[in-house]
């Protein structure tokens, strides 16, 4: 078992799902409420990364981050350091190949809830922001869910893009996903199988927990 | 002045030029065809839509005057708004719904102040229970009791019987009569029901592609419509087309080959001109064939039975007078009986002269209906 990687991937889905999850409510709340030009472009944007091979991803994240390039002299200039090969880098990577499934869940639930419930909190008093807190949030909540369970599992699952731009570098930017693809190059089919086996559990517990919670609101039975 | 005053003027997309006031205490029922402006129009009252042009007074406050780029958000306007489909938020509960436009006040007074709305709605025991575990009448009543829970300088009703059953909108509508003496406050409410309108409001406006036509108290509308169109919006028969002569000295409406006496509104017209008129229903007095009727002289005309319907206790008839027109009128069924009245009978009826409403300057053209019956 390779204890290092395990650590990678949870950091990397962790990190990803905390800094995806505001983007996501602000996006996908955006897209599913406001009338403006450009938002099919947006759209399909988002949407792109699931299409996208994860090596063609990948490549173009890869001469981005360059030290040529502007995200990576940008980057460059912030702190000093470089994002190619280091566990920043696949972490911005990891944020944009998860850009639909953190947003595309959080922009359903939010086109679900009808608008008039939105005038009925502002003519009950309620601010925008409070309406946000108080009244589309909790409607939103399995979205929201479902959006973190899908960044979560996916995270733990990408292999392209992370390999493309952090190459595996133990400790910083092997991930499971890699560390058994190098255990299966290296004719290790026991520590491959078991790496298997943990990120099968730890995706299918992540999903289940998830989606049990979700199901489990009286006021949503009708 | 503590009344609510609506104007509003604009071209597009919703055409809208309507002007219309509510008294403290008093309903106003806005009623129209669909698409005639109503919900926009209670929309705008509330803040949720704002009109090109318009002003909109409540309680001596401005909320919208649009000369002067004021416009008060929903939050500042203090507006208690039932809409069409309720709107109760569905992950709180019957109590937390009300509780929640209750924030103005200290936390410890707002449970007790939910638990009184939703006395005062009927709703006791029910708090706890979340929208989808109650009945459209329950919701109806959390909608309105959330609605008063504001302490509103108006309470604005869309359509709010529209999605109950039958006996449920008869109970709800009793309800809001009695509920009626306990606040005094404007009420605006939208309705495409005109049954509804006349029993519950004090005033009734009719709308009609966003235009104002008339308000005026429901028994001075339907006795004496501003127009032609007015009594069409009205489901009002009885239009019809006549002229000013004089006979014998005396001013009379001309119809046909009846020279109708009029109790009042010929003075100021001219001899020869043309003249739309109608006749409320309760003013055309069918002759019994047995004995004479009280007012039997007056106007008499002669026609005959064109169509009977039974509906219930009551029964529709239509008459056809000589050159075509259609009188159109209710009586108990059991009258329609003892006359022993079929398509094809001849009989006699009355129209009395003090329910003759002129309306000059109008042609009775906007009343296709009518029209129809006309060989």
């Amino acid at each position: 078992m390779d204890w290092s990687a395990l650590s990678v991937s949870l950091r990397l889905a962790i990190f990803t799902c905390l800094f995806l999850l505001p983007i996501g409510i602000w996006v996908g709340r955006r897209l599913a409420t406001a009338q403006f030009r450009g938002k099919g472009l947006c759209e399909a944007l988002v949407a792109l990364p699931l299409v996208l091979p994860p090596t063609v991803l990948g490549f173009y994240l890869l001469q981005s981050f360059g030290r040529e390039a502007p995200v990576g002299q940008l980057w460059m200039s912030l702190t000093g350091g470089g994002l190619t090969f280091t566990f920043s880098g696949i972490l911005l990577a990891s944020l944009v190949a998860n850009l639909p499934f953190a947003i595309q869940p959080i922009q359903r639930a939010f086109e679900n809830v009808p608008h008039n419930l939105r005038e009925a909190a502002w003519c009950s008093g309620l601010s925008p922001w409070q309406t946000l807190l108080l009244i589309e949030l909790p409607l939103v909540w399995p979205g929201i869910l479902s959006a973190t369970a899908l960044t979560f599992a996916h995270t733990l699952g990408e292999f392209g893009v992370i390999l493309m731009v952090g190459g595996a570098i133990d400790g910083e930017t092997r991930t499971l996903a890699i560390a058994i693809y190098d255990r299966v190059q290296a004719f290790d089919e026991q520590g491959a199988a078991q790496m298997a086996a943990l990120l099968l559990v730890v995706s299918f517990t992540t999903l289940g927990v998830v989606y049990g919670l979700a199901g489990r609101r009286r006021w949503a039975r009708g | 002045m503590v009344k609510l005053t609506v104007e509003a003027q604009q071209a597009g997309p919703i055409p809208l030029n309507a002007e219309f006031s509510c008294l403290p205490g008093e309903l106003l029922a806005l009623v129209g065809p669909s698409g005639s402006g109503k919900t926009t129009l209670l929309r705008a009252i509330a803040g949720l839509y704002r009109p090109q042009h318009g002003r909109i007074e409540c309680a001596g406050d401005t909320w919208l005057d649009t000369q002067r780029q004021q416009s008060l958000s929903p939050q500042r306007r203090r507006v208690g708004m039932v809409f069409q489909d309720y709107a109760l938020f569905p992950h709180l509960t019957a109590l937390a719904n009300v509780q929640l436009p209750l924030r103005h006040l200290p936390t410890p007074l707002r449970r007790p102040k939910a638990e009184q709305w939703l006395e005062t709605v009927r709703l006791k025991g029910l708090e706890n229970r979340y929208p989808s575990e109650l009945s459209g009448g329950q919701r109806q009543r959390v909608a309105l009791a959330r609605a008063l829970a504001r302490d509103p300088q108006v309470l604005l009703l869309d359509e709010p019987f529209s999605a109950v059953d039958q006996v449920t909108r008869r109970r709800l509508q009793r309800e809001l009569a009695r509920l009626r003496q306990q606040i005094s406050i404007p009420i605006v409410l939208v309705t495409h029901d005109l049954e509804e309108a006349a029993a519950l409001a004090d005033q009734i406006c009719v709308l009609h592609n966003g235009n104002s036509l008339q308000q005026a108290p429901p028994e001075t509308l339907f006795r004496t419509p501003a127009s032609p169109n007015v009594a069409r919006l009205l489901d009002r028969n009885n239009v019809f087309d006549g002229q000013v002569v004089e006979v014998d000295g005396t001013r009379r409406l001309q119809w046909g080959r009846y020279a109708l006496d009029v109790a009042s509104g010929l003075e100021g017209l001219n001899v020869g001109e043309r003249v739309a008129w109608y006749l409320p229903p309760s003013d055309i007095v069918l002759h019994r064939r047995d004995r004479p009727s009280q007012g039997e002289r007056e106007n008499p005309v002669a026609a005959s039975v064109d169509e009977i319907i039974v509906l219930g206790g009551m029964t529709s008839v239509a008459l056809r007078v000589p050159h075509g027109d259609m009188l159109r009128f209710d009586i108990a069924t059991h009258a329609v009986r003892r006359n022993q009245l079929t398509p094809g009978v001849a009989v006699n009826v009355s129209l009395l002269a003090g329910g003759i409403h002129l309306m000059p300057g109008h042609g009775v053209d906007t009343a296709p209906d009518e029209k129809r019956n006309t060989p």
